[in-house]
């Protein structure tokens, strides 16, 4: 067993350990903890297929953005664990089915009698200089450009519609409009000088004094 | 390799839809309230556009553009077509009901636009990554409209339903194709096709796949038993959102199996025949049976969406060029009857009342007889009744099972459809000689829409009258 096999694995037991847990955990902080470990090894899986760019991107993308992000929804909302797990025992027997059955017809399937190095031999190893970062893009801008910029459009409509369903004008909200701010000048617009007659100071002063007397009784 | 402006022709009318809705997105954050107008009128204009554009690059031979990820043939002008025609009457029917609550905002048309957008993409894909890519357009611009009235708290919860079983029926899709990807080495229809043909059945892989690709569609299509987002969606949304996802939509499905099915895996028609024939039998039994007992008539129509995906599946596992022409007849007639009777929906509501219950339809011929003689004729439609068109898409989707010596599958369609005569009867029923409410408001309405409906309503009875026209473009798809 060479050394990248040995890692193969190491990587490959982590990954599933960890998606394991990811849907066993009581804690939701906990999950999503689990699901940056998958994601990491899943990285390193990659990079062991030489597809170093994608394994990089992984980790910066998902793991740097898109994971610290859930943490911090997921640290926020108050998710009450309890009713989430309300049917859980009730579903399961239907559920554990489902997945053996399905599990099985996948172990039938994808093992070495049609995955194995008959079928796919492995590829000879990428020469040194060949630079993955620039093989993907010249691919995903000339043969693939049209799915590309389908994924833009997916991306717009994503942005349109968390703004639609999040964004909403409170009245009640009190704002400053920094543009009117910017405007003001020296003079009349920033003090207003009002001429008051003199009162006396004794008047407040009883009311103040009156006032805790009646919270009192 | 240098770029050939011609590819760009046969994608016109995604061209267009993709600038009008860009175009709206942009202009609607400097139109005032009163001024929102402008957003339909764009909209509207979008649309036509793309049909004359449609009309203009289409015909002729097929021709695959974009290095194999897009194909231009007879099925992607006719189905572009049906699918704008009737996504262009449910903008019409949706603007009154949007300007009553306040939701006349111009997302939602960037949305829909979006979900047309998805559904041409559908349509002209040639290879598994853009069809799944146009599926996604067009499903996360649905999510996004079902959840669109942010108060409604039905309306949130039929969203998040729809986003969890849509996202798991794409995780299927997409495990399908990455075993097809497997055994053929290719996601470009043609070569896929070309390798299926040579390894056949004997490879187990293939057939894994296929398995996969079926629940899929069967997801997306609403195909018991992946059905069970359907009647939640079609009662929690609101009703525009159910007109354009319960309308277009099954168009794109339909060209979703043809392509995947047909143009791809052709070649093991045995294989995915058996299984379809599965969904369509149950589809028929329990959508019909079911919306028996639906007192919420936009839950009754949910279910009888299921039971008419049941006939659209009988065209498919024929597995004959005239069993697919019936089925792509079916799928354009139930999207116009559909957008029908969801535009009547939307007629019959007014600020602050939904029309949802089946009561709400009492006495719809003394309150405005030309609505109620519209909506009588979609019933006749959806039941199968001659001489609307809907009688003449069932007779068709049987023959061609009778063809392929399914006779009981036949008899089998024929008595659930008997069955479900009853409760689109009952529609006419309640219309006709149920007595309306004393204290309903009268019916007004603006000449767009009566005009519209008027085109609708008897769309459906010229095409049961004369099928000869559509018919026969659906069969010069498949020769």
């Amino acid at each position: 067993m060479g050394f990248e096999k040995f890692l193969f694995y190491v990587f490959a037991t982590i990954t599933l350990v960890a998606a394991g847990m990811v849907i066993t955990r009581r804690n939701p902080v906990h999950a999503v903890l689990y699901l940056v470990l998958a994601f990491i090894s899943s990285a390193a899986l990659w990079i062991l297929l030489e597809a170093e760019f994608l394994g990089i991107v992984l980790v910066l993308v998902y793991v740097g953005a898109v994971m610290v992000l859930f943490l911090f929804v997921v640290m926020m909302l108050d998710v009450d664990i309890a009713t989430l797990r309300a049917g859980f025992i009730r579903y399961l027997p239907i559920g554990a089915l489902i997945a053996v059955v399905l599990a099985l017809e996948i172990f039938l399937i994808v093992g070495p009698a049609n995955f194995g190095l008959q079928q796919f031999p492995a590829p000879a190893p990428a020469a040194p200089g060949v630079s993955n970062t620039e093989e993907l893009g010249l691919l995903l801008y000339t043969l693939y450009v049209y799915p590309f910029e389908i994924a833009a459009v997916i991306l717009l409509v994503a942005i349109v519609a968390a703004i639609r369903l999040t964004l909403r004008r409170r009245s009640d909200t009190k704002y400053m409009d920094p543009a009117q701010q910017v405007r003001v000048k020296k003079g009349p617009d920033r003090i207003r000088i009002v001429k008051m007659p003199s009162e006396r100071a004794a008047v407040p002063a009883v009311a103040a004094s009156a006032a805790p007397q009646e919270s009192t009784e | 390799m240098p770029f050939d402006a011609a590819n760009l022709f046969p994608i016109l009318p995604e061209i267009a839809i993709l600038v009008t809705a860009s175009v709206v997105l942009v202009l609607d954050l400097y139109l005032k309230e009163k001024d929102k107008d402008i957003n339909h009128t764009l909209t509207l204009i979008g649309l036509l556009v793309a049909i004359g554009l449609t009309g203009a690059v289409g015909g002729g031979d097929a021709r695959v553009v974009f290095d194999g990820n897009v194909v231009r043939d007879g099925l992607t002008d006719l189905l572009r077509g049906a699918i704008l025609v009737v996504s262009l009457l449910a903008f019409v029917y949706a603007r009154p009901w949007l300007k009553d609550r306040g939701l006349f905002v111009g997302e939602f048309y960037v949305l829909g636009l979006f979900a047309i957008l998805g559904m041409l993409i559908m349509v002209s894909a040639n290879s598994f990554l853009t069809i799944y890519l146009g599926l996604e357009l067009q499903a996360l611009s649905l999510y996004a409209l079902v959840a669109f009235d942010r108060d409604s708290k039905k309306g949130a919860e039929a969203a998040m339903k729809y986003f969890v079983l849509g996202a798991l029926g794409s995780g299927m899709l997409l495990y399908g194709v990455s075993m097809i990807y497997g055994a053929t080495g290719s996601i470009e229809f043609g070569p896929v096709a070309q390798a299926v043909a040579e390894q056949g059945m004997d490879n187990k892989v293939l057939v894994f796949g296929v398995v996969f690709l079926v629940i899929g569609v069967g997801f997306k299509f609403g195909a018991v038993p992946f059905h069970m987002w359907v009647p939640d969606i079609y009662e929690g949304a609101p009703t525009p959102a159910v007109l354009l996802l319960g309308s277009a939509p099954k168009i794109a499905a339909f060209a979703l199996a043809i392509r995947m099915l047909v143009d791809g895996l052709e070649a093991i028609q045995p294989d995915w025949q058996g299984m379809l024939l599965i969904l369509a039998v149950l589809s028929m039994g329990l959508g019909n049976l079911v919306a028996i007992a639906q007192t919420n008539i936009k839950r009754m129509l949910a279910y009888s969406t299921i039971s008419h995906v049941g006939f659209i599946f009988l065209g498919l596992l024929a597995g004959s060029a005239q069993g697919y022409a019936s089925a792509m007849f079916y799928a354009i007639v139930y999207a116009v009857m559909s957008t029908g009777a969801f535009g009547i929906l939307l007629i019959l509501s007014r600020k602050g009342f939904d029309a949802e219950n089946l009561d709400d339809l009492k006495g719809l011929n003394d309150r405005d007889s030309w609505y109620a003689a519209m909506m009588a004729l979609v019933m006749f439609s959806m039941a199968g009744v001659p001489p609307t068109v809907g009688f003449m898409a069932k007779l068709l989707v049987l023959e061609s099972v009778v063809r392929i010596d399914l006779v009981w599958l036949a008899l089998v369609a024929v008595a659930f459809s008997i069955i479900g005569a009853f409760y689109y009867l009952r529609v006419v029923k309640v219309i006709y000689f149920d007595k309306p409410d004393p204290d309903m408001p009268v019916l007004t309405t603006s000449g767009g829409v009566r005009f519209a409906m008027s085109l609708n309503g008897l769309s459906l009875l010229a095409l049961g009258l004369f099928p000869a026209t559509l018919l026969s473009w659906c069969q010069s798809v498949f020769v």
